[in-house]
């Protein structure tokens, strides 16, 4: 009687590692995560709006309708990227992705305190083969870090009313991403 | 033989509760970590990268991206204060303020997260939208037919949430209670 109790028993153990990994696993085996959804409209390293959510179509879910959007779907295996934004009327953030979708970093327009935001992406050793004396540029110059090689840089722009959606997205659209070589 | 069979059977179990307890956890459960304010609900930690691994999971399921903390944080609601699911056929009443944000908008959403549709046009309000009274409070009803006032249409559907995301703000992983954070109450009344 106990030693057949022993296998349900076993079935249940091994069904909690089941779950783990099937839990651990899936964001590397989803096929529908935001990444894949924006990898159709979005060529790597360049700023491309993402189409406004309407109910019968949108690229993501719960995208906020208030907002334009873009992105840059970067790769800094060859080299750091160098990104800037204009400041729009009412609120713009800028959002930094890895591939698996973890939110790294994100600024807002105060915290950058400019009219542009400005800043540097790169990996943690690309940092480290910077030159050494360049003290005063890297003052005025912000500096992120990309846990991962490829990912994505999310634009948004805050239309406070529908009727400045329009300048919203050229805000957002304003955006660059170039490499550096 | 038996022991083929006893084998068989371990495996199918394993295979049933663990792939079954990952798709409970996934669709029926919420991850753990949220701060809850009445109705509302936030997870602050998936917009960090201390984000946990079920809310990384379900992220990569529905093909969200998370609002980053630097940006803001979404607070979701999918019952009325009286723990009542709302209904897109009964009238409902956002009623009161909102925490320090620069800029705040709510959003009606179906469970999947697609907007509505309505005759109006209209998904949601921003905070430059709102009708406030003297103190600065304001009422928003939700229902399936046109109010005077702020009216945000539910189309009529059976089950819809809504979404309350404040950008730049102070509220966070660090936020525990509703005295840092007032959220509006949110009453369903008459159904229709």
């Amino acid at each position: 009687m106990i030693r057949l109790a022993l296998w349900p028993l076993g079935g249940v153990l091994l069904g909690g590692t089941v779950h783990l990994a099937s839990v651990l696993l899936l964001p590397t085996l989803a096929t529908q995560d935001a990444y894949s959804r924006l990898a159709p409209i979005a060529p790597v390293n360049e700023v491309k709006p993402i189409p406004a959510p309407t109910p019968e179509n949108a690229t993501m879910p719960f995208m906020d309708p208030a907002f334009a959007m873009a992105v840059c779907r970067y790769d800094i295996s060859e080299g750091p990227l160098k990104f800037s934004v204009p400041v729009s009327l009412a609120y713009t953030s800028v959002s930094f992705y890895t591939r698996a979708e973890v939110a790294y970093y994100a600024i807002n327009d105060r915290a950058a305190g400019r009219r542009v935001i400005e800043l540097d992406l790169m990996t943690s050793e690309q940092r480290g083969e910077l030159p050494e004396n360049e003290d005063i540029t890297a003052a005025d110059r912000l500096i992120v870090e990309s846990p991962t090689t490829t990912g994505l840089i999310v634009i948004k722009a805050l239309a406070p009313e529908p009727g400045l959606l329009a300048a919203a997205q050229a805000a957002a659209a304003a955006a660059k991403c170039i490499q550096v070589e | 033989m038996r022991l083929l069979f006893g084998i068989l059977f371990t495996l199918g179990l394993a295979a049933g509760v663990g792939l079954g307890a990952t798709w409970l956890a996934l669709t029926q459960g919420t991850a753990y970590g949220g701060v809850t304010i009445g109705a509302w609900t936030a997870w602050p930690k998936t917009g960090t990268p201390g984000i946990d691994p079920y809310a990384r999971a379900m992220i990569a399921r529905s093909g969200e991206l998370p609002i980053g903390s630097g940006d803001g944080v979404a607070f979701f609601a999918r019952a009325d204060d009286g723990g009542r699911v709302l209904d897109g056929r009964c009238d409902a009443a956002l009623d009161g303020m909102t925490p320090q944000a620069r800029f705040w908008t709510m959003t009606l959403y179906d469970p999947e997260g697609r907007l509505v549709p309505n005759s109006v046009q209209r998904q949601g309000f921003t905070s430059q939208e709102i009708v406030r009274r003297a103190d600065g409070s304001f009422e928003i009803v939700i229902g399936p037919r046109a109010r005077p006032g702020d009216w945000l249409p539910t189309g009529g559907i059976e089950r819809y949430m809504l979404v309350l995301r404040l950008y730049d703000t102070p509220i966070g992983v660090a936020t525990r209670t509703a005295r840092e954070a007032p959220m509006p109450t949110l009453i369903q009344k008459a159904c229709s």
